[in-house]
């Protein structure tokens, strides 16, 4: 039998606990959000503007007119032009210039005499994301340049029957049409501060009265331990909605972001993991016997959860034990309900799988919680 | 400064830990558990690119466009559709990344020696992994477009033609572009950033939460000798993980290490004393386990993950934030740890980070030091 008035005093002993140091206020409120400001601008992978140093031995006209061909894409920024050989080891050592063009003497030479001529492009690995993709758009302007010259060959060489056919490449990207990454991160980002603030929050609920002596407190009273969770529970889950509310209108108003779904859908689904989240960061508190042991628990959930939801990296690329484990993250579906509804527009017909396993996880989770909690008071 | 009253603290300190095995176990088990995790869980590497084809043409032409798609290794074909919405539906469920359509007038067109337009639709909402796959179909495309047109000189007898430009492309520092050859050195940074702080930002306050900072007040122990006492206890937990990650990064993942071993356990006790030092400066500011652990979390675990160049190039940042990241010790752990793993590169080129992350650990011990007050408030 639930007391809602015991329910009702608890709530207030919460509230009046988290924000009697003041300084709570500011790390639950203005936080978030000026993390999510630095975050959201500094979370991109759009590559372009590549610090380039052109080594050109050939210096000829057609050298000249294939790097500006690379100038002109737009991805690179030509830095420094140079004729010395060990340059671009220096430039690259410091992380100076991310490519290095290089062509030899008699580049034209051989592109005149209908030789295949050679360019050198030297890309630093060290980040080797950014890498495949200079490379990536390297290939394609050679490529071009390439086939220019070739069709002028064949047209000297056989007159003008001998056009050939090409394939034209038109590219369509759905869903984020300019392909910025921020689109893609800044959900991203709101699910993982909401996620850290409500562990965090709960992780120290319970057993900081079981450290500080005020848990034998509580259980003289006549709250049972179904209300004493609720009561731990619903301030948090509060304070959730109100740093979820707060992150995304920054997210929409200040990054433009889309929202193409129903909002009416993200609330839902925002309450489902945020039941999660608490019911988790619940249990960790329960098992715990020391804030410090709650905290180094926290952690050990949350840093995996982060980099093993497909945040950043793509869950499909990860070992199949690994991606079974995936499964048992909440962040992991919370990011493709948040993506889905920003981004796709889809509705629940799409997401249902992913809202149907945050409920389930959430109970779960707060079910142990409650369970664990029961022997501790026996 | 007594040396007998640090190693007092030292070893009060030392039996906290060790009573407590299983936090002793987490500040050791734990960072060496996600480098295994993480080491081999996480790559950035994009191949077998889910796709899907609708083939309208079905000629001998299309066809071998389609199996230059599957012959090359980065992409994997799912599903033949045969409609719009069959595409639409495996683009939105997620069951396919990329779709290629080939327009019904394709051979005619390739034979005909124009241009034959081929259309690519990719899910543009992870950015990243779709500009690396629109950059493979591009080059399936071209060598398509370079083959025909060598053929077709060879078929109306003329001279052999060759291809005018080749490509030589070369990466330095890790030749085979292998994303795990920069992800663990980077990960060794932040994980070593979060834990550090995590150690020592509970120290402080729970004594005052506890009451027994007042016993500590009350004997002859100086601020400075309490400091230091605490630290070196976490600072020997903490060279001890960085010499597991390295052992692990040499036998376990073979990544390479072409730099100077003694100048990066150098580096890593830099910054080690200055991130246990922040740690230590969050726990005698808030006096309150709850806000130290909010806080040391907040500072530590998203800024070393995302502003310290680890993951996202800080020259892709705007200014303002690029700024920012100066502030973030983890940025220059993961520039020495980078450079002194796949590049070989040494103090002659690293020194401004080297500098700077000295600075920062200076920074941290003196302001510890100066924000503890051992007295009653």
């Amino acid at each position: 039998m639930i007391m809602w008035e015991r329910i009702k005093h608890m709530l207030v002993k919460e509230f009046i606990q988290i924000f009697r140091d003041p300084r709570m206020k500011g790390v639950i409120f203005l936080m978030p959000i000026i993390q999510l400001l630095v975050f959201g601008y500094a979370v991109t992978t759009d590559v372009k503007d590549i610090a380039t140093l052109i080594h050109d031995l050939d210096n000829s006209i057609a050298s000249r007119e294939l790097v500006s061909r690379f100038v002109k894409s737009g991805y690179f920024h030509v830095v420094e032009y140079t004729d010395r050989e060990d340059r671009a080891r220096e430039l690259l050592d410091r992380g100076n210039v991310g490519a290095v063009l290089r062509m030899n003497k008699g580049f034209e030479e051989d592109l005149r005499a209908g030789r295949t001529s050679q360019l050198q492009v030297i890309v630093d690995g060290t980040d080797s994301n950014t890498a495949g993709i200079v490379l990536g758009y390297s290939s394609k302007i050679a490529g071009q340049f390439s086939a220019d010259l070739l069709t002028q060959r064949i047209l000297r060489s056989s007159g003008p029957l001998g056009q050939t056919g090409r394939v034209a490449v038109e590219t369509r990207a759905w869903f984020n049409e300019n392909l910025e990454s921020r689109n893609f991160y800044v959900p991203g980002v709101i699910a993982i501060i909401v996620m850290l603030i409500t562990l965090m929050l709960t992780s120290m609920a319970v057993v900081r009265e079981k450290e500080i002596g005020t848990m034998e407190q509580i259980m003289v009273t006549p709250i049972t331990s179904t209300e004493f969770i609720l009561g731990k529970t619903v301030p948090f889950a509060l304070i959730g909605f109100a740093d979820v509310i707060l992150i995304t209108l920054v997210g929409v108003f200040w990054f433009e972001v889309p929202i193409r779904g129903n909002l009416g859908l993200l609330f839902v689904a925002t309450a489902l993991y945020l039941l999660t989240t608490l019911a988790i960061g619940l249990l960790i508190s329960t098992v715990s016997q020391t804030q410090q042991q709650a905290m180094m628990s926290t952690f050990f959930f949350y840093f995996p959860a982060v980099l093993l939801s497909g945040f950043m990296f793509p869950i499909a690329n990860m070992p199949e034990a690994v991606q079974w484990l995936t499964y048992l993250n909440p962040l992991r579906y919370f990011l493709v309900i948040i993506r889905g509804i920003f981004l796709k527009g889809v509705g629940p017909s799409v997401l249902w799988p992913q809202m149907l396993a945050l409920a389930v996880m959430g109970r779960v989770a707060l079910w142990l919680a409650t369970k664990r909690f029961h022997k501790t008071l026996a | 400064m007594k040396p007998l009253r640090v190693w007092a603290v030292a070893r009060k300190e030392f039996t906290h830990i060790v009573r407590d095995p299983r936090s002793l176990g987490m500040g050791i088990a734990i960072p060496m558990l996600l480098l295994v995790l993480f080491g081999y869980a996480l790559t950035l590497d994009v191949d077998n690119v889910p796709l899907v084809i609708w083939d309208q043409s079905e000629s001998p032409a299309s066809r071998r466009l389609v199996s230059g798609f599957l012959g090359s290794r980065y992409f994997l074909l799912q599903d033949y559709v045969h409609n719009y919405p069959g595409m639409e539906r495996a683009i939105d469920s997620g069951r396919a990344l990329m779709a290629v359509v080939i327009p019904p007038d394709f051979a005619g067109r390739i034979e005909s020696g124009r241009s034959a337009p081929v259309q690519i639709v990719v899910d543009g909402s992870d950015s990243n992994t779709a500009t690396i796959a629109m950059g493979y179909a591009d080059m399936v495309a071209l060598a398509y477009s370079q083959d025909v047109a060598v053929e077709a000189t060879h078929r109306i007898g003329g001279r052999a033609i060759q291809v005018p430009l080749d490509l030589r492309p070369r990466v330095w520092f890790n030749a085979d572009m292998e994303s795990k050859n920069y992800i663990i050195p980077g990960l060794i940074a932040v994980i070593m950033m979060v834990i550090a702080a995590l150690l020592t930002s509970l120290t402080v306050a729970r004594e005052w939460e506890s009451g027994t900072m007042e016993q500590l007040i009350s004997t002859p122990v100086k601020g400075p000798e309490l400091i230091l006492g605490k630290l070196l206890p976490y600072f020997g937990i903490g060279m001890l993980d960085v010499l597991l990650a390295v052992l692990m990064g040499e036998f376990l993942f073979q990544v390479p290490l072409r730099g100077n071993v003694a100048l990066l356990f150098a580096m890593a006790a830099i910054f080690l004393a200055g991130a246990l030092s922040l740690g230590m400066v969050i726990s005698i500011v808030t006096k309150s386990q709850l806000l130290a652990s909010q806080l040391a979390m907040v500072l530590t675990f998203l800024p070393s993950f995302l502003l310290s160049g680890f993951m996202y190039a800080i020259s892709n940042m705007p200014k303002p934030i690029e700024l920012v990241t100066y502030l973030i010790p983890a940025r220059y752990f993961v520039a020495l740890l980078k450079g002194i793993y796949l590049k070989g590169i040494g103090l002659e080129i690293l020194a401004l980070e080297a500098g700077l992350l000295a600075l920062f650990g200076a920074a941290m011990v003196l302001l510890a030091n100066v924000k503890f007050k051992k007295r009653l408030v």
